[in-house]
């Protein structure tokens, strides 16, 4: 199995990226390398192990649920490219 | 550099007696980065005026006789993707080269607390993501051993600062070998703790499961006392362990008598440069000479570790870099034809080539029809690891080998390749996927450039491997070698 140009443009649509037709080309050719060296995995079993997601004995952490002060709008529109009355800006999503 | 090779304790005595002051100290670290960051590079940002003004501060402290924090009046770096409070944070990305943040990551605001001066935010690979700093899209770090070769990464700007006698000691972040191999290739003490044991709010994430933030130091002794001051519980942070903090200066022993040492055949195998083979050796006859016992042991699954890790490691940060979107923080792309080209250009404009790579391979490993086969068999996989880690832990203290495979190798010579540059990781890899801790020491010089030692523990068991360093420090003169810059 081989990652071709039109496996490129569907996994950067999903990623949300613009390529450039010689970062396509690049790209497949990496990704080619990259997940041949990673079928090495498939020579072991695994049919009975369970999946490691972190490392940590821990599962859902809660705190209390108590009200607690948010930040000032100011500060947290301090980095907005676009902004508007305390909101963040964005180009109209539906036409 | 005379202050900044003194022991924290004798510096300690001498601000106390008023030989110096805190201003003297950070005088010293900006003439220092004035002398020899044009060839170097280590930092983005220098906070000078900030840097002064808490040290003015800091000597009304002294002059008040008020009481002094474990780091007190010590210069240290900063690796840009911990957050600073007004203080730029770009993570070596064009994306957030205007990111200013709000708040302070829990580790600065421990390192207010034990009143050490930030200096400045220091270089690395862009959002962590590879092992030269050279994906860095401000500057390109050099090692102070040789100009011509890599100070290692992702934390290269943190291990040659350290290295470059510019600050007292740094942070860095180490999600696969990204302070452990840094400071192996510039001769410093890098430490990883385990997972769970620092804080990571306001740490950029890169890979959730396996960043861990730690200290970059000149000695073993300097390590202790920035970790002491770093370590515990986070409330903020869901995946901080809730364990009691050890005093770690307990490790000052010297003592090593009858420590049980696991010698991974696999860590010693083929690619290993002999020379680097050699130093672990002759450090393992350190270890026999002070009463020490070492075995050779398999890590059966070690040859996996990489491939693992890329696939979790991408897979996490294609999540985790899904953040930036042009809409709250970082840079946004002019004249988007609609709310979904604006991500696009936004992203194709502010993420570096390694940083689309990995979010490209993440993203397909994760994808509907890949994601059994990769991700979960990762995973899986991960566990197999883990498992090899266990094992050898049921008989040994520590396990000893090399930090990475050889010395620091040429600017530009495995840019173009990232799965050669991705095997140089194979040491340090294997440690993030079990999630234990891992100290990098000096152990010596291969053709003039610095070897590493490392000696991994069990999960949150810092201390003996922090007392295994500190003894061979105290038997070997390698870690007191300066570059000549």
């Amino acid at each position: 199995m081989s990652i071709t140009i039109k496996d490129v443009d569907h996994v950067a649509n999903l990623a949300r990226l613009t390529l450039t037709d010689e970062e396509k080309t690049t790209f497949a050719d990496q990704l080619n390398a990259i997940l041949k060296y990673a079928e090495k995995l498939n020579e072991l079993d695994t049919d009975n192990v369970e999946a490691t997601s972190h490392v940590l004995p821990i599962t859902n952490v809660l705190r209390e649920d108590e009200t607690r002060p948010s930040w000032p709008i100011e500060d947290v529109m301090r980095n907005a490219p676009d902004e508007e009355d305390g909101q963040f800006r964005v180009p109209a999503v539906l036409e | 550099m005379a202050a900044f090779d003194m022991r924290l304790q004798d510096l300690h005595n001498q601000l106390h007696s008023k030989e110096i002051t805190v201003t003297d100290l950070v005088d010293a670290s900006y003439r220092r980065i004035a002398e020899t960051e044009p060839a170097v590079k280590a930092f983005i940002t220098l906070d000078e005026e900030n840097a002064r003004a808490a040290a003015a501060q800091l000597d009304k402290v002294l002059q008040e006789g008020g009481e002094r924090g474990l780091l007190f009046g010590l210069p240290a770096g900063i690796k840009d993707n911990i957050v600073t409070d007004k203080l730029t944070t770009t993570c070596a990305s064009q994306f957030l080269s205007n990111y200013d943040p709000i708040y302070d990551a829990t580790v600065m605001k421990k390192l207010k607390a034990a009143q050490s001066v930030t200096i400045g935010k220091l270089n690395m690979d862009e959002f962590a993501m590879g092992g030269s700093t050279e994906n860095s899209s401000y500057a390109v770090t050099t090692n102070p051993w040789d100009k011509e070769r890599v100070p290692g990464g992702s934390s290269g700007g943190s291990a040659a600062a350290v290295a470059a006698g510019q600050v007292y000691f740094s942070l860095g972040s180490d999600t696969g070998g990204s302070i452990r191999q840094p400071a192996a290739y510039c001769g410093v003490v890098g430490l990883k703790p385990t997972y769970g044991l620092v804080s990571r709010f306001g740490l950029v994430a890169f890979a959730s499961s396996l960043d861990q933030i730690g200290p970059v130091t000149k000695n073993v002794e300097d390590s202790v006392y920035v970790l002491q001051a770093i370590a515990g519980h986070d409330p903020q942070d869901s995946t901080s362990a809730n364990v009691a903090i050890p005093d770690y200066t307990a490790a000052l022993t010297g003592d090593v008598k009858g420590l049980r040492i696991g010698v991974p055949k696999e860590y010693l195998g083929e690619g290993i440069d002999p020379k680097v083979k050699e130093a672990v050796m002759d450090a393992l006859r350190v270890y026999e000479g002070m009463g020490a016992v070492w075995e050779e042991v398999s890590m059966p699954h070690t040859e996996y570790a990489v491939a693992c890790y890329y696939l979790l490691a991408s897979s996490e940060a294609s999540s985790n870099l899904a953040r930036f979107d042009g809409v709250r923080y970082g840079i946004r792309a002019e004249n988007p034809d609609n709310l979904i080209d604006m991500y696009r250009k936004s992203r194709s404009e502010g993420f570096g080539p390694e940083v689309k790579r990995r979010i490209m391979l993440g993203t397909y490993a994760l994808s509907s029809g890949y994601y059994d086969a990769y991700y979960l068999k990762a995973q899986k996989v991960r566990t197999l690891i883990k498992q090899d880690f266990d094992q050898v832990f049921e008989k040994f203290d520590v396990i000893i080998g090399p930090t990475a495979p050889t010395t620091a190798f040429k600017l530009g010579t495995q840019v173009e390749d990232p799965l050669t540059m991705y095997l140089n990781d194979i040491c340090t890899i294997p440690v993030n996927l079990a999630g234990v801790p891992a100290i990098s020491v000096p152990c010596g010089l291969a053709d003039g450039l610095p070897v590493g030692l490392q000696i991994i523990g069990k999960a949150f068991d810092e201390t003996t491997v922090l007392r295994a360093a500190y003894a061979f420090e105290q038997q070997t003169e390698h870690h007191k070698l300066r570059p000549q810059l």
